[in-house]
């Protein structure tokens, strides 16, 4: 190619470049203004009929000491007492939370398993973290879960969450190659692929309608996805974070989503009015959070912050309840109970509380 | 306390293996490929920093003998590239477990690759909190500096660019003595990190601004927390303020709620290090008469120098050369010291003569400029090898390093690869925001009034706000709560009021499911029920069964013959056909568009007539009745 031709292939890359991002632009433009046309009134508004939450009544109840690094993912166990943990230190730490005990502990071929999930039943778990993989374990009384353990999926870049969508048969998991994957867990094969987002996938959540074929993502792209997992699309976007989503959880009503970024907010997005409905944020919360979680009712929103402190959110006045101090480094998840009665929270001064 | 740092190659094989002696792990930095060159800026260095190559060796020589990892030519250093990785370990447990460490940890020198990953190394916690897990990423995002700005600087020191282009721009600090450039205050170091553009957006970078924000705030003139010079007797303590007034300063000036909020906000700034306590290796703040003072500029965490343990061995090395007793190795100081002695012998007379003419420098200077110097120098150093049980803040996740790391090794993310195509992304972008345009939605008052609605049908579950029937198992280290709900055949009324909420908690319920089956069983239409689950249970199955249960459910409920036909319009059923006919062969979903329309029959038909039925209200009923001795259990229990 001439010199005359490669500047004017780039003259046209600009040009095009220009053009989308005008287009870009003024389809945002323009849905600001339709949207804003159906904004008729806030949130905070509607809950003012609401009585202040004054007080809730949570203290730390538990701290679960055992691992040698830093907590990077836990999950309650269907039967409401038990929790896995992952950490850094490379372990897998199953703990009856009520008696502090820990009943198994697997060592991993890899550090930094950055998520560990429950399967339904109760009787396996999956987790992965650098390794690209995620792997699953039956949970055995015999020292032998390492051995039976079994590679169900490889991404290309680490796997950073896991859950089982309504099956101990399927994974669905999220990675830094900034896709999502449903896997078959006894054959390995790829049942559906998520491709999408233009940054690492942090968290996922499966949404708790009664056919569960959707669930949520949250993205280093700064964006939250809504997907078909039949079909493996999108079906709703949501923008509005200024940095990376670190983590995304369903309403338990199923229509609507929360999100917690480094940019220090967590947002409420309703998927019926298809916008951000509420931003938890103040001046003096400056660290980004990691983890979020919503009460049984969806009043409240529990956030994990690297600040080492919890915040609860009214989420329907958009107000601070209260903050839950006691982790001495970065909360890195959050998650109620089963039943809803406790708080669990990791934290990479390497212990697990439990908050009731 | 032990800290060890090892800067390891981010090279395959080796970390792949790390395996610490004391069982602690590396965290594995994944396989990936160096940059075959190095950028141009690392030439320039290199002349100068062939001296302290030629002088010392690195580190690897010192590992023990069953190293199987490649060693680095000597050579390759006095070569003077500057971007040789030289991993050390500070760090030796009582074992003695460094040695092993290097070895086996791979002490690998790369010749030409620029890129490094210090990753952690983890050492055998006499306490955990005394452990001290580093992970940082120093090609990655988290630096700042670009070589580029180092140009026509003076100094020797060359090495470190990074050093000698701190932004003075944010110099509302009261002090001079802040304002000074500790330019002579320089720390040397062997191997040297060529550090990526800065990148503005990284989430500790937005956080350092964040705070820089704060703490221009408190250095304003007539606004910020007063800054003074305390005489004490025979002496005086220059540039300081009590951390009560800087609680208050925060009290008065940040939502905050409370005392022990502000605090708390206060240690964080403290254990970021950009405010410390004059004479106190813990960075934290306590809200009375203490004494704290304002971090220089030059030494923010934002200027994201992740520092070398060589540096650090010169820092703590001078500090032995000033006959000061303020300046007084601390315990864990005097270890360090003595392990890097042991791990640097071979270029100690180096790090020796650095450390000697930093302190001739520092000699000449001022008294109360060199008493806030060396405190400023001080707390840097807490900031980045923190007092046993102190939180080291520098730490990144591995996932944020691994990405902004990711991008330029040509590893991690194919997520980086979409986003370096600017307009595939925005063409995903536009189609998105297009995908929204078209979509119905409703008003903002109609969801937030069904927002609103959840919680006031479910704040009676919701054990954060209403405590249960009994007693909270976590508050109360009692399981009755679950022992009951597992054991008595009895349901609570919550529980059954909860069925009529929606088909969706009926069905999730086992005894609520049992009534209605039932209840579809009398009014001779379970067939659709039964299909319902049977597809759900089809879609929970593995891969291999998949087919098999496909084509009994259609055999079952779907084919024209079928003996147990459900109610579904003709085109539910031919998409059905068409989806278990597939080419491709039938997938686990094929029954979705039936089953949902099913599922929609139910709800809006038999669910509706179930709830005005007496076998749901007589179910209430007996319930409640029951419920009711429950109370009197309850008081006498209390």
């Amino acid at each position: 190619m001439s010199e005359g031709a490669v500047s004017a292939s780039n003259v046209n890359a600009n040009e095009k470049m220009a053009n989308l991002l005008k287009e870009a632009e003024n389809l945002k433009t323009k849905l600001e203004e339709e949207r804003s046309k159906l904004n008729d009134v806030n949130l905070s508004n509607i809950a003012e009929r609401l009585e202040q939450i004054a007080y809730v009544n949570i203290k730390p109840r538990k701290v679960l000491k055992g691992h040698q690094a830093k907590v990077l993912c836990t999950d309650w166990s269907p039967d409401k007492r038990h929790i896995i943990s992952s950490s850094q230190d490379g372990r897998l730490i199953i703990w009856d939370a009520f008696t502090t005990n820990k009943e198994h502990a697997v060592t991993m071929p890899t550090t930094w398993i950055m998520a560990c999930a429950y399967a339904p039943s109760g009787n396996f778990v999956a987790c992965g973290g650098l390794d690209n993989k995620v792997t699953v374990y039956p949970i055995t009384s015999d020292e032998e879960m390492a051995a039976k353990k079994r590679t169900v999926g490889t991404h290309t870049s680490y796997m950073s969450c896991c859950i089982y969508p309504n099956s101990d048969q399927q994974i669905l998991t999220g990675s830094g190659d900034s896709t999502c994957a449903l896997w078959d867990v006894e054959s390995g094969q790829l049942l559906q692929s998520f491709h999408g987002h233009s940054g690492d996938v942090m968290a996922i959540d499966l949404a708790p309608n009664e056919t569960g074929n959707t669930f949520v993502s949250g993205s280093c792209d700064r964006m939250a996805f809504i997907w078909d997992m039949r079909s493996g699309h999108v079906v709703q976007s949501f923008e509005g974070h200024q940095s990376d989503v670190n983590s995304v959880k369903f309403h338990p009503c199923g229509d609507a989503i929360a999100t917690g970024s480094d940019d220090s907010s967590c947002r409420l997005y309703d998927m019926r009015a298809d916008r951000e409905v509420a931003v938890f944020a103040k001046e003096s919360i400056i660290f980004g959070v990691n983890s979020v979680d919503f009460s049984v009712s969806g009043r409240l929103l529990f956030a994990g912050y690297n600040d080492y402190t919890v915040n609860l959110w009214d989420t329907l006045k958009s107000e601070r309840v209260c903050l839950l101090y006691g982790h001495e480094n970065k909360v890195s998840c959050v998650q109620v109970s089963p039943d809803g009665t406790a708080l669990s929270t990791g934290s990479w001064d390497y212990t697990i509380r439990v908050w009731a | 306390m032990v800290t060890m740092n090892s800067e390891a190659d981010k090279t395959q094989a080796t970390n792949a293996t790390l395996a610490m002696s004391n069982a602690e792990k590396h965290p594995a930095v994944e396989s990936t490929s160096s940059l075959p060159t190095s950028p141009p800026a690392t030439a320039t260095a290199a002349t100068e920093s062939c001296a302290p190559a030629a002088i010392s060796p690195p580190a690897p020589a010192q590992a023990t003998t069953q190293t199987s990892v490649p060693t680095p030519a000597p050579e390759a250093l006095a070569n003077g590239n500057s971007n040789s990785n030289i991993q050390e370990v500070v760090a030796t447990t009582s074992s003695g477990s460094a040695a092993a460490t290097t070895a086996e940890g791979g002490a690998t020198v790369n010749g030409g690759g620029g890129v490094v990953t210090s990753a952690a190394a983890a050492t055998p916690p006499p306490s955990a909190k005394t452990v001290n897990v580093r992970d940082t990423t120093t090609s990655a995002g988290v630096s700042s500096s670009s070589a580029s700005k180092s140009s026509g600087l003076l100094t020797v020191n060359s090495n470190h660019h990074h050093h000698h282009h701190h932004q003075q721009s944010s110099s509302s600090s009261t002090s001079s003595q802040q304002q000074a450039t500790p330019s002579t205050v320089v720390m040397q170091s062997s191997s040297q990190h060529q550090r990526s553009n800065k990148n503005e957006d990284a989430p500790n970078i937005l956080v350092y601004k964040k705070m820089e924000t704060i703490i221009e705030k408190m250095q304003a003139e007539s606004t910020g927390v007063a800054v003074r010079t305390v005489k004490a007797f025979m002496s005086k303590v220059p540039s300081v303020f009590t951390g009560a007034d800087l609680v208050a300063w925060i009290l008065k000036n940040f939502d905050v709620e409370d005392v022990t909020e502000a605090l708390h906000f206060a240690h964080l700034l403290s254990s970021h290090g950009y405010i410390f306590p004059i004479d106190d290796h813990a960075l934290t703040v306590r809200n009375d008469g203490t004494f704290y003072r304002f971090q220089t500029p030059y030494f923010w965490p934002s200027n994201c120098w992740e520092p070398e343990n060589t540096d650090y061995a010169v820092y703590l090395c001078k500090r032995t050369m000033q006959n000061k007793t303020r300046l007084e190795l601390a315990d864990y100081e005097a270890e360090n010291l003595a392990k890097l002695q042991k791990m640097f012998s071979r270029k100690w007379e180096f790090i020796f003569m650095q450390a000697e003419s930093q302190s001739k420098v520092a000699k000449k200077r001022d008294k109360l400029e060199r008493k806030v110097l060396d405190s400023q120098e001080r707390a840097f150093w807490d900031v980045h090898r923190p007092m046993p049980g102190c939180v080291n803040t520098t730490e990144i996740d591995i996932k944020k390093a691994y990405r902004r790391g990711g991008s330029s090794h040509g590893t991690g993310s194919s997520g980086a690869s979409v986003a370096k195509n600017p307009i595939e992304q925005l063409s995903r972008i536009i189609a998105l925001r297009k995908q929204k345009l078209e979509r119905r939605t409703i008003k903002v008052s109609k969801a937030a009034e069904a927002l609103v609605a959840y919680y006031d049908q479910y704040n009676e579950f919701d054990y954060f706000i209403t405590s249960p029937e009994l007693p909270n198992p976590w508050q109360t280290d009692s399981t009755e709560m679950w022992d009951t709900e597992k054991n008595s055949k009895e349901v609570p009324v919550r529980r059954v009021k909860r069925w009529a909420f929606s088909l969706r908690e009926l069905l999730n319920d086992a005894i609520g499911r049992d009534q209605f089956t039932k209840f579809l069983e009398k009014e001779y239409s379970g067939e659709n029920l039964k299909f319902w689950e049977s597809v759900q249970e089809m879609k929970a199955l593995p891969q291999a069964e998949i087919k098999e249960a496909i084509h009994k459910i259609w055999q079952e409920f779907l084919a024209p013959d079928a003996p147990c036909p459900v109610n579904v319009d003709s085109k539910s059923v031919e998409l059905a056909r068409e989806a278990v006919n597939s080419p491709n062969g039938p997938n686990r979903w094929c029954f979705d568009v039936a089953a949902s329309h099913v599922y929609h029959l139910m709800k809006s038909d038999s669910y509706s007539r179930y709830l005005r039925s007496d076998m749901y209200k007589d179910y209430l009923n007996c319930s409640r009745k029951k419920i009711k001795s429950i109370p009197n259990l309850f008081g006498v229990k209390r």
